[in-house]
């Protein structure tokens, strides 16, 4: 996790980032520099005027230290991110665009330098050329390697028209052609503004970072006054206090573990987000994601496998299971469709038959045509089809010239249509066989990441083109909560605007122009990389691996990220009282010495018990920048259980931790004699 | 301690639950403005002051017109009460025939009286006359409580609407505060006192000749309607110098267990008040909790800390088991004492029947630290409940996080807004309190009033500046209050902590009502719970202990740890 090349260029990073109208931005790091100076005057005075510096100095020292620690975790995790950038920015290099005049006329461009392409330009785009700019297809259409952004060297098909027309620029078209029509200006393209987010350059605080950030300025205020006060109080009880000491009493008393690490916390959220492959347009939208309690997502793909597989055969009465499995087995042979594949492993499976190596002798396969919706096969004069129940039913009414009873078999086709099933009639002549039930097949473990999801007061719903009864029956074996069947675009988008009146927060995925509307309306709309341009411009997150089921994964990062920031905040606040034990009584023992009473660590001197509240007030901050990099373990809970496991570790953690850490250092200062 | 005095402490907080329960049920429908028992007899009375003042009570103010409606409105008491204080000398009822109060001490009053603190730099009996009491001193007590009560009530609505522009009509609020709640209640426990034998009478004095012959003028006058409203009202300005500690102010241990229960019942069902408004009573139940426990423990360690007494008086041969009855009433004992001790100032009402500077150093670090948690446990009628409220919002932003969601408090998120505001408020009191006493205790002018020297000196001056920030009001004893430094630091410290809270309190109940109310699911951070009510406790604990424990270490920890050595002062 931490590279030597980071971590030396963050060592550098953490001294510039000592420039004073830098630090204004994070009040408490800014205040502990500014006391930092003053100690440090205070020591060249005492030096100067020969009075005893030691212990000043140290103290001056281990304040800068406590701001170059809170400089250090920042500079790591933007390092990190700068890693990132790098990578990217190689595909970036200049790139020689044919800028085509005519759309007609392909073979008169003009070379041109990407930089110069405007919005609206037309440019040729030819097998092994890099796309220069991120665009529209226009025309053709083409296989795309899009590892640059996506990390992933599978190429993927784009085409004109529809929903898979939006190149990215940077991308290497490795087959056919395109024409590409130019959607943004050099410097604002998808992979700009990508390198610019994963480098942080355009970082902002989030919503949740500046409430926080008004509460630990907030707490400095509080002790700000607390301390300046004591010097008043002090002066009145004859215990008048060192400059240094008040100093040391503020810097341990202000929350400086939160305060240093706060934006590292955020810098090191997005880069979580970053390595997922997601890539969020705002750290807003991140914090956003850690709030949603409804996710919308697409049936197919994410909760079932998305084609619909053979999962029975029911025979009719007077035709045996095996009888009817045969039937279907050679009616499917010939048959290369996702369903037809299913019903053949099926019949292998469950009835342990075997396909012929080669077809039978004298078969003819029909194919499945959309004015007849059967297919299957003749050998000899057995006639076997299979196929939509209606054309299945009218067959065997032309080849048996006559009434065909079907009580059963309508009886059967009933029951899977009610759950949800596809049914698929057989049939051998004029005989009915039996029918098969074809079905959505849900994923094996997603009823079970559905109820940690309700667990954790996630609603989820699911989005299908099916018709309700299908949708019913799929939503209660998937176990969602809600489902919109026979979605349209309009459906998704009222559902959010209703969900949200409710007081919801809403995520969902989409990748088609039509998901655009609902998309912006959702808290957190994540578009897929495959997706249009107008998707990936209304979403405020893009999955670079376009795969919908990662969108309970980006709750969780979110999650992690707030959890983190409220776990230190709480240990930071929670370590106050542990310094007051140390530096209260080492502030007054020697105006009024039974208040030693209070020093409960046994603290070796007044001045050890300080320095060591100092040392430790620093040290910590580095002991937790992995933590804060990493991300508290974060597991799918009910918001009370994780209440009380962080509160238990970092609020009881919090109190004790310190007790013992001081007193660890107190008996290191002491042996090396340095109080 | 004895369990005898435990078994009245217990008795007592049953006594207060079981009335404040129906109480609360009560004004929940008296705030929403729905039919309650009273709505026969009163509401025509409702509506004809409405009718003379011109108010329209369907029309609601936006939080900004809310606050000017408060402000303009105790800014017309302040300058009323300024004027029949100076002007006493010249008005009706006035049988001693006093003459006009000086005008530090009468803008110290009026500002004392109008922001519920009832801070009293004089002595009632010598200063006051009957109508400075009962137009002047006693109006408001009903006017500031009423205040209180109006703008917790509109935070209260704060959380409880979705989407909406306004939090309440501020005259409406009063104009119920004072017609359904306050003065039905003052009345019935006023003659209750009567009947218990406190004054109530417009005659100044009574003559007795004592059993050596001498003669003696004993004052007396309308104490039992101010008594009761002074308790009801959390305000505690006693119509006697020594306050609840007079025989006639509360003659009797009865009278003493009627008075704390006075003071507790409005305030607590306020809260549950609050659970019914936002239709989740657990949430009400959790805040009382809150309040109960840490309310429980001041009364334990005062009553611990009395019933141990000191090394002197060990020394001195007295009887183990008297603990430390200086400064005691013996009618009352240690347990009441004790409790009214605690009741006073973990409220903001600030009457004592005991003197706090004879308690020993704990027992009377105890009222001053529950003051300086911000006048919450259970707080001044309605201040107690926005103050909570507003500690509950800094608990729930910090923890909340830690469940991985923005934390959000009744539905409502807690964003940059309202963190700013809430830290705005609690920044008053330490502010004004740590900085007042640090000029003080430097200060010649301010250091010639203490009757005491050393750690219990700077008592003195904390818990003045304390009691005024917190709009408590009742003083450590042995401060010499009235002078001009006092007068004006002590004046500027209430209004401080009265309206310089109150504003951006306000601002917090407009940008919440504004919010859409977010249903609660298994995600929700839960504020029902033992876990929150522990963390609410700890917030508090640890917030107030970090921002005082410095000024009380030099004061009453510095004095306790010495007076153990041999030490006193």
């Amino acid at each position: 996790m931490f590279d030597a090349s980071i971590l030396r260029q963050a060592v550098v990073d953490a001294f510039k980032k000592l420039n004073p109208a830098a630090l204004a931005r994070n009040p408490v790091i800014f205040v502990t520099e500014v006391v930092a100076l003053l100690v440090t005057v205070l020591f060249v005075r005492d030096l100067w005027t020969g009075a005893s510096a030691f212990f000043t100095g140290q103290i001056a020292v281990w304040l800068w230290f406590t701001v170059l620690f809170a400089n250090f975790a920042e500079a790591v995790a933007e390092g990190r991110g700068r890693a990132q950038a790098n990578t990217l920015r190689q595909a970036r290099t200049d790139t020689i665009a044919k800028k085509l005049y005519d759309q007609d006329r392909k073979e008169l461009f003009q070379k041109v330098s990407a930089v110069e392409l405007q919005v609206g330009d037309l440019v040729l785009v030819e097998a092994g050329d890099l796309i220069p700019g991120d665009g529209r297809i226009v025309e053709g259409i083409a296989s795309v390697n899009e590892a640059a952004i996506t990390g992933e060297s599978a190429p993927v098909i784009r085409e004109s028209g529809g929903d898979r027309s939006a190149v990215t620029g940077g991308t290497t078209v490795i087959s056919d052609w395109l024409v590409v029509e130019i959607t943004a200006a050099a410097g604002s393209s998808f992979l700009d503004r990508m390198i610019s987010l994963v480098e942080g350059a355009e970082r902002q605080k989030t919503p949740n970072e500046i409430a926080l950030n008004v509460l630990l300025a907030g707490m400095t205020i509080i002790f700000l006054i607390t301390v300046v006060t004591l010097a008043g109080l002090g002066r009145y009880s004859a215990a008048d206090v060192p400059v240094p000491v008040l100093v040391a009493l503020l810097v341990t008393l202000i929350p400086t573990t939160i305060g240093g690490l706060l934006s590292a916390i955020g810098i090191a959220g997005m880069d979580r987000l970053i390595r997922f492959n997601v890539l969020a347009m705002s750290g807003r939208a991140v914090e956003a994601a850690g709030d949603v309690d409804t996710l919308l997502l697409d049936k197919t793909g994410t909760i079932t496998f998305g084609n619909r597989m053979a999962s029975e055969i029911l025979p009719v009465p007077g035709v045996s299971e095996r009888q009817a499995a045969e039937g279907a087995l050679l009616a499917s042979l010939a048959d290369e469709t996702s369903e037809g594949r299913s019903i053949v492993t099926l019949v292998q499976e469950k009835y342990g038959l075997r396909a012929p190596a080669e077809a039978p002798v004298g078969a003819r396969f029909i194919e499945f045509s959309a004015t007849t919706r059967l297919s299957g096969v003749d050998i000899g004069d057995r006639r076997l089809r299979k196929g939509a129940v209606d054309a299945v039913l009218r067959f065997a009414r032309d080849v048996s010239g006559g009434t065909v009873a079907h009580s059963a078999f309508a009886a059967n086709v009933d029951r899977i249509a009610r759950s949800g099933g596809t049914p698929l009639g057989l049939v051998e002549s004029g005989q009915l066989l039996g029918v098969i039930h074809l079905k959505d097949v849900v994923k094996p473990d997603i009823k079970e990441r559905f109820a940690e999801l309700r667990r954790m007061g996630i609603r989820t719903v699911m989005v299908t083109g099916d018709n309700p009864v299908t949708a019913a029956a799929i939503a209660s074996e998937a176990g969602v909560d809600d489902f919109i069947a026979e979605a349209t675009p309009q459906d998704k988008l009222d559902y959010i605007r209703g969900a949200q009146t409710e007081g919801r927060l809403v995520a969902m995925c989409g990748d088609g122009t039509n998901d655009a509307p609902a998309l912006a309306q959702a808290d957190v709309g994540v578009a897929m990389q495959s997706g249009t341009q107008a998707a990936r411009e209304a979403g405020n997150m893009v999955d670079l691996d376009s795969n919908p089921t990662k969108l309970i994964e980006v709750v969780g990062i979110g999650k992690q990220l707030l959890m983190t920031r409220g776990s230190l905040t709480t240990f930071s606040i929670a370590n106050d009282v542990a310094k007051y034990f140390a530096i209260i009584p080492a502030l007054f023992i020697a105006a009024i010495p039974q208040l030693g009473i209070l020093n409960v660590m046994g603290l070796s001197t007044p001045q050890s018990a300080i320095l060591s509240a100092v040392i430790f007030n620093a040290l910590i901050i580095v002991a937790l920048i992995p933590l804060a990099l990493r991300g508290i373990p974060y597991r799918p809970r009910s918001a009370a259980m994780l209440l009380r496991r962080n509160l238990f570790i970092y609020g009881l953690g919090g109190l004790i931790v310190p007790f013992i850490g001081i007193k660890v250092i107190d008996l290191a200062v002491t042996a090396i004699g340095w109080a | 301690m004895t369990i005898n005095g435990w078994l009245q402490i217990a008795v007592l907080f049953t006594a207060v639950v079981l009335a404040a329960v129906p109480l609360g049920a009560f004004m929940a429908k008296v705030y929403a403005g729905k039919r309650n028992v009273l709505t026969p007899f009163l509401a025509p009375v409702e509506k004809g002051f409405y009718a003379l003042a011109g108010v329209d009570p369907a029309r609601e103010q936006s939080w900004r017109s809310y606050a000017l409606a408060m402000l303009m409105f105790n800014a017309a008491g302040f300058a009323l009460l300024y004027a029949i204080l100076r002007l006493q000398g010249v008005l009706p009822l006035n049988p001693q025939g006093f003459s006009g109060v000086a005008p530090d001490l009468a803008f110290n009053t009026a500002v004392s009286f109008v922001t519920n603190t009832n801070w009293q730099a004089y002595g009632g009996e010598t200063t006051m006359s009957h109508f400075s009491q009962m137009a002047g001193l006693t109006v408001h007590n009903f006017l500031s409580a009423a205040t209180g009560l109006a703008l917790a009530m509109a935070l209260v609505r704060g959380f409880a609407r979705s989407k909406a522009p306004t939090v309440g009509n501020f005259w409406v609020d009063m104009t119920r505060s004072t017609l359904y709640i306050l003065l039905p209640l003052a009345l019935v426990t006023a003659v209750v006192l009567v009947a218990l034998g406190v004054p109530q009478t417009l005659v100044a004095s009574v003559g007795a000749t004592t059993l050596e012959g001498a003669k003696q003028t004993i004052a007396i006058g309308p104490v039992a309607s101010q008594v009761a409203i002074k308790q009801l009202g959390t305000n505690g300005g006693g119509f006697f110098n020594v306050n609840a500690a007079h025989p006639f102010e509360n003659p009797t241990a009865l009278t003493n267990f009627v008075e704390i229960w006075q003071m507790l019942v409005i305030s607590v069902a306020t809260v549950f008040a609050f659970g019914r408004l936002v239709g989740d009573n657990r949430q009400g139940r959790a805040l009382i909790a809150v309040m109960g426990i840490l309310l429980l423990a001041g009364v334990a360690i005062t009553y611990a800390a009395e019933a141990a007494g000191t090394p002197m008086l060990h020394d001195a041969g007295l009887n183990l088991a008297d603990g430390n009855m200086e400064g005691k009433e013996v009618r009352f004992g240690l347990a009441l004492s004790a409790l009214f001790a605690a009741v006073t100032t973990g409220l903001s009402c600030g009457a004592v029947n005991a003197m706090h500077a004879s308690f020993t150093p704990i027992g009377g670090l105890v009222p001053m630290f529950l003051i300086q948690l911000g006048e919450i446990l259970p707080g001044g009628v309605g201040s107690g409940l926005y103050g909570i409220l507003i500690m509950a919002i800094i608990a729930v932003f910090v923890a909340g996080l830690m469940v991985g969601r923005t934390p959000e408090y009744l539905g409502k998120k807690i964003e940059a807004k309202e963190v700013k505001m809430a830290m705005l408020a609690v920044l008053i009191l330490p502010t004004v309190i740590l900085g007042f006493s640090a000029v003080a205790a430097v200060l010649p002018q301010a250091l010639a009033g203490l009757s005491s020297a050393g750690p219990h000196g700077l008592s003195e001056i904390l818990y003045a500046y304390s009691s005024a920030t917190g709009n408590n009001g009742s003083a450590f004893a042995g401060l010499s209050a009235n002078s001009v430094w006092y007068n004006t630091t002590l004046g500027f410290a209430m209004l401080l902590g009265r309206f310089a809270y109150i504003v951006p309190m306000l601002a917090i109940a407009g940008s919440l009502a504004a919010k859409t109310r977010l249903e609660s699911s298994t995600g929700t951070f839960p504020t029902h719970g033992p876990l929150f009510i522990g963390l609410l406790v700890g917030v508090i604990l640890i917030l107030g202990g970090l921002q005082f424990f410095p000024a009380l270490a030099l004061g009453p920890i510095a004095e306790q740890v010495l007076m153990l050595a041999g030490k006193t002062f």
